[in-house]
């Protein structure tokens, strides 16, 4: 059992207990024993592919869901028992746009700030860096949007109540570039006026911008630390390698018994060896060009977020 | 309850924002209402009639033209045989096909009896029954023409016959329309009522904004009366609408109260309400709620007796018929406008449309869920 758990109900943001749910009668494990805890104020990121239960999670912790076993709470309210509670102080972004299409921008922002019996007026200040940039379409219905900006809309929306905590689910999916960078700028706006965030995404280049980040897999958690942390806990050396043809290079090293694991990384392709072997650069220099490649290229580079995240993966698939 | 009526303006903004809903709102009906009893009647009008005429007498003359001149027959065809005649039905241009035999005339005058053959195309029930009713009473009425002109006058007649003479109560004329208004307007208010609601709740989960709703602290009952409210005046606009064409249209103003068909409909409406709700609990897409509501609406209307008389359904169908809601506001609509019935003739049914609204309403609330 973790540790915060024996202390009782603090006033963690978020304890998430050995929460476990599946779907189809048990058949679908969409989360697999999961525990965590996020602390007030924290920029926390959940990272991981399509799949891996993070709307799950955050529909349990939501309170839209129930999980089958273990427990959860937000603001040191129970998820179950608690409910309602949650649902006046937590604000909720779900991953699909879910406002009214044929309503206007500020219609949309004044019915969700009455369904909490506020007002927007009340709680500007919180949304303001964000509604300024979408208030000269006030009038125009949320359905007529560009991506980004209904993007900015469903922010505003899930804050006008003023939360404590906020959980957004894949905000970025589907969002241009630009518009990604603005609205991480914006998340730790947020956070600096002490609000707790918690944010999924499937883009490993986000991740570093969390605070701390949960590495998840098929409803199992692989990893919790800080970014750094977590690119510092990558086990080997890593280099980069590229030839001609990428493709059959890929196959010719995942043939080759010195390479642990290789995979395509952009314009090259990530390797490890199973040694640390100051003659493994070249004698795998050798083999590729034995195997009939030309304009050779391998280097050793620092590991990302998502060498990481595939190293845990195939960890967590084949135990050595 | 200041909750409830920010639900409320947002539901009547989204209503009268939305074109096709409006158009379904004022134009079905008046559309319904003006075509549905002009075009649907159950008068059976211009059956195609063949006529294999072997005699070419006086007296066959004589019938053909009372039949033509009847006006529910055109007589589109006088075939030399009665294979001829059966080519035509077989070709669709006739229904029904008369055959008069040689020595027709002679047989009559001199034999006092004769013989004569229909057949009849059934293809088309309805049609095929009435003309054969309608064809067999001219016949008979020529007949009675051909007696009284060759018994002598006065002479006793030894057979005692039954005249029967109906009179049509609460609709002299036995008009068509008055019967069927009052029941097409139960329609317009079943669609709307049922349809309608059914429809926007799914399609708050379809677009997901029922998820934000649910994460609010807003208590499901707020969510519930806020759907079920602006349907409820949608649907008695509906229904005054219906009324206003009811009178200026065709004429039928109800010969019972104003305020008693109100009252029903009033209860009639969370009945069917309770009905879309439930529908919406079950499904997930817009196409899944058309698709089970159309379902029910269906059977609702074939068994309303909107159409068909329930007193001549078997009893299981019966049982069916009044395991609906539409089937006893049917009854009332006719009631009411056409009778002139008060809330006292119309209670029992009153009762059956206020358990219809507790049994739909409260299982629709049962299964409405915040959490999935």
């Amino acid at each position: 059992m973790p540790l915060w758990a024996k202390t009782g109900k603090t006033m963690g943001a978020v304890t998430v207990t050995n929460l476990t749910k599946t779907y189809e009668k048990g058949s679908v494990t969409a989360l697999d024993d999961v525990s965590f805890r996020v602390e007030a104020g924290e920029l926390f990121g959940l990272i991981g592919p399509d799949g891996a239960g993070k709307s799950t999670l955050f529909r349990i912790l939501t309170t839209l869901l129930t999980a089958d076993r273990g427990t959860a709470g937000v603001d040191g309210f129970d998820v179950v028992k608690d409910y309602r509670k949650i649902r006046n102080t937590v604000g909720y972004m779900p991953g699909r746009f879910s406002l009214y299409q044929d309503l206007t921008v500020e219609e949309n922002l004044n019915f969700f700030a009455t369904l909490f019996g506020t007002t927007i007026r009340e709680n500007y200040h919180l949304v303001k860096d964000i509604y300024e940039q979408i208030e000269p379409f006030k009038d125009r219905r949320a359905g007529k949007l560009s991506g980004g900006m209904k993007q900015k809309l469903a922010l505003c929306c899930a804050l006008i109540h003023k939360p404590t905590v906020l959980f957004l689910d894949e905000p970025t999916t589907g969002v241009d570039v630009v518009s990604r960078r603005e609205f991480w700028t914006m998340l730790n706006r947020l956070k600096e006026q002490g609000i707790t965030i918690l944010v999924s995404t499937p883009y490993m280049d986000e991740a570093v911008l969390c605070e701390r980040i949960a590495l998840i897999q098929t409803g199992r958690i692989l990893s919790i630390d800080t970014p750094d942390a977590i690119v510092r806990g990558y086990p080997d050396r890593l280099f980069a390698a590229r030839t001609d043809d990428l493709p059959r290079a890929l196959a010719d090293l995942r043939a080759n018994p010195s390479v642990r694991s290789t995979y395509a990384f952009g314009e090259y392709l990530h390797l490890a060896f199973r040694q640390n072997d100051t003659e493994n650069v070249s004698g795998l220099s050798r083999y590729l060009a034995e195997k009939g490649h030309s304009g050779i290229e391998i280097k050793p580079v620092t590991p990302t977020i998502e060498d990481r995240f595939i190293d845990l993966m195939t960890r967590e698939t084949t135990p050595s | 309850m200041r909750t409830l009526k920010f639900l409320l303006r947002k539901e009547f903004r989204q209503i009268f924002r939305d074109k096709s809903i409006l158009a379904m709102i004022f134009i079905m009906p008046t559309v319904q209402l003006i075509i549905m009893p002009l075009a649907a009647n159950y008068e059976v009008k211009n059956i195609q009639l063949a006529v294999v005429d072997r005699d070419h007498s006086s007296y066959s003359q004589q019938l053909i033209a009372k039949i033509g001149a009847s006006g529910y027959f055109r007589i589109v065809a006088d075939p030399r045989s009665f294979r001829d005649a059966l080519r035509l039905v077989e070709g669709n241009r006739a229904d029904l096909v008369m055959e008069i035999p040689a020595g027709f005339e002679r047989n009559l005058v001199r034999e006092g009896a004769q013989n004569l053959a229909l057949s009849v195309d059934a293809i088309n029930g309805t049609k095929a029954g009435l003309g054969a009713a309608y064809l067999t009473r001219i016949i008979g009425d020529f007949n009675t023409d051909v007696r009284l002109e060759w018994v002598e006058p006065g002479r006793f007649n030894p057979m005692a016959t039954i005249e029967v003479t109906s009179l049509n109560w609460f609709n002299p004329r036995a008009e068509y329309r008055f019967f069927m208004v009052p029941a097409i307007l139960v329609l317009l208010l079943t669609l709307v009522g049922g349809f309608l609601s059914a429809l926007n709740i799914v399609r708050e989960k379809e677009i997901g904004t029922i998820e934000q709703i649910n994460v609010s602290p807003i208590r499901k009952w707020q969510f519930i009366l806020g759907k079920m409210i602006p349907f409820w005046v949608l649907g008695l606009i509906v229904f005054t609408i219906g009324l206003t064409i009811a009178r200026v249209v065709y004429g039928i103003i109800p010969a019972g109260s104003l305020l008693t068909l109100y009252v029903f409909a009033a209860v009639y409406l969370v009945a069917l309400l309770g009905f879309g709700l439930l529908i919406s609990t079950f499904s997930d897409t817009q196409i899944q709620a058309m698709f089970v509501a159309f379902f029910f609406i269906m059977i609702f209307i074939l068994m309303s007796g909107l159409f068909t008389s329930i007193d001549s359904m078997p009893v299981w169908a019966r049982t069916i018929a009044y395991l609906t809601p539409v089937t006893h506001f049917i009854e009332v609509m006719r009631m009411i406008v056409l009778k002139g019935s008060g809330l006292a003739d119309v209670s029992r049914q009153l009762l059956y449309e206020g358990l219809f609204a507790v049994v739909l309403n409260g299982w629709a609330i049962l299964n409405y869920r915040k959490t999935t």
